[in-house]
């Protein structure tokens, strides 16, 4: 029985740099947003407070890395080389598609040896913005929104009570970062501040949120307390 | 052909003093035997038509077929070596499902243009091999819309609105130029109905009864009609179009 534990996929050598993370990506009219938490661990030890975990791919291509940084960077940095050759030989920018098949057949390919759930996300002129997610045995998944990482098991509910088709990009921004600020305020790999990032047909816009000002909309009473009968503390 | 017989044709991988590949153009040769072939790119898909010349009586009907798909919305007509039609079709859906499997989306006309005709190009370089008595019209629609590219057997492609190879080209191609030049007027495009129209009249003015006994008149097409996929041409249809075809042929012999 020796060898089943030898293909548990999902630990890590000692000391390895680990993404316990919370990772996400929404789909809507025209784009789609991508949004990440900051945090880096080795052990309990926060290596990086303020890692980017949003990786980019191609102009109008994202990936959100979750699982091992070393494995993530390793198979970002393969498809986005993949990315730039398409780009060279074929004269226009790969699909969302492709890219998404790129990680999928690296992910699938190397399963035993990788520790990798990446969400790929983008715009490309075909689909518009669409969302593929590969978790960790190499599958993929195109769907309306995805969520990824550690911190992503406590806000599934959230989000399937909470996403609704035809959001503005700003209603879609609004989700991410609430979705994420639940999540990292449950998951204790998850933290620091929110990074998140808008893809459309003409721009890549990044958005920061800082550590002391991450949504608190859900806090209850017991936590931030009443003040002359209103609510302290609340930012969102 | 005054340079037969000097040695220069004897191998691919040997150019003549004045630069020439000879057995480039002895393949050329094999595919002006072949009955006709022809590709019209319309304003809503791509039609593609050929005359199968039929050397036996014996022959089942509809065998032998000269069209072949290459992936659901990419057909390939050819025209030359039958056998060498067949592997190069089965070349192409080679790189058509692979390139589905790298990148999980359908390989463009142009991109398939591209890898068949390096595969062809390889063939013309080695003493080992001969070059493909192929010429190859592909024609499909894909994220870039109508497409049709043929592909000589030196390994060249060009992109056309219409083309033809094989037996009869040249006067297919003056008929194909009348056709394409009202479009150039600013007159709209031709429809892929209208095209199945043109190929068979074409086809049956092409075809030689002297020399060339019988011949089925082989078509398929990719339009909206077919869901973009390339697809044999209703039945209905094409014996409409055939029998517009002999009549045209009747009323133009009436004229001389």
């Amino acid at each position: 029985m020796a060898n089943i534990s030898s293909v548990d996929i999902s630990r890590l050598k000692n000391g390895e740099v680990n993404l316990g993370t919370s990772i996400m990506a929404v789909q809507f009219d025209g784009g789609v947003v991508i949004g990440a938490d900051s945090r880096t661990t080795t052990g309990s030890y926060i290596a990086n407070r303020v890692t980017d975990k949003l990786t980019h791919i191609h102009d109008r291509i994202y990936c959100c890395r979750s699982g091992s940084a070393a494995d993530t960077q390793a198979v970002a940095d393969v498809v986005h080389q993949h990315a730039q050759v398409y780009t060279a030989v074929y004269g226009e920018a790969p699909p969302v598609a492709t890219a998404a098949a790129l990680f999928e057949k690296m992910c699938y390919d190397n399963k035993d040896q990788l520790s990798a759930g990446i969400i790929v996300a983008g715009w490309d002129k075909e689909a518009g913005g669409s969302v593929y997610n590969i978790p960790l045995g190499g599958g993929m998944f195109q769907q309306p929104w995805a969520i990824g990482g550690s911190g992503s098991t406590y806000v599934y509910g959230y989000c399937d009570a909470t996403y609704q088709e035809g959001w503005s990009e700003e209603e879609t921004v609004k989700f991410v970062k609430n979705t994420l600020a639940l999540a990292m305020s449950r998951d204790g790999s998850s933290g620091g501040c929110i990074r998140m990032c808008v893809i459309t047909k003409d721009k890549v816009e990044r958005h920061f949120v800082p550590g002391n000002e991450l949504p608190r909309f859900w806090e209850g009473k017991e936590v931030v307390g009443h003040m002359n009968g209103q609510r302290v503390g609340v930012t969102a | 052909m005054t340079s037969i017989g000097t040695g220069y044709d004897l191998s691919v991988s040997t150019y003549s003093p004045d630069g020439r590949l000879f057995q480039v153009e002895y393949a050329n040769k094999a595919v002006e035997a072949a009955g006709v072939a022809i590709g019209l790119r319309c304003t809503d898909g791509v039609v593609l038509g050929v005359e199968r010349l039929l050397h036996s009586k014996l022959l089942v009907k509809g065998a032998n077929r000269r069209i072949a798909s290459l992936d659901e919305h990419i057909g390939m007509a050819s025209a030359g070596l039958l056998a060498d039609g067949k592997f190069l079709a089965s070349r192409g859906r080679d790189e058509a499902s692979s390139f589905r499997d790298n990148y999980n989306s359908p390989v463009t006309v142009q991109i398939l243009s591209d890898r068949l005709s390096a595969f062809l190009q390889a063939y013309t370089c080695y003493g080992s091999v001969r070059p493909f008595g192929l010429s190859t019209l592909l024609g499909g629609v894909d994220k870039t819309g109508p497409k049709l590219f043929c592909i000589e057997p030196s390994g060249v492609y060009y992109g056309y609105r219409a083309c033809a190879v094989g037996k009869g080209k040249a006067l297919a191609k003056t008929e194909l130029e009348k056709i394409v030049s009202k479009e150039a007027e600013g007159q709209p495009g031709i429809s892929v109905r209208e095209a199945v129209k043109e190929i068979a009249r074409i086809i049956y003015l092409v075809h030689d009864d002297n020399k060339d006994k019988d011949f089925e008149l082989e078509m398929t097409w990719i339009c909206s009609e077919s869901g973009n996929k390339h697809a044999a041409v209703p039945a209905d249809l094409l014996a409409e179009a055939e029998t517009a075809a002999k009549a045209a042929l009747e009323e133009g012999m009436e004229e001389d």
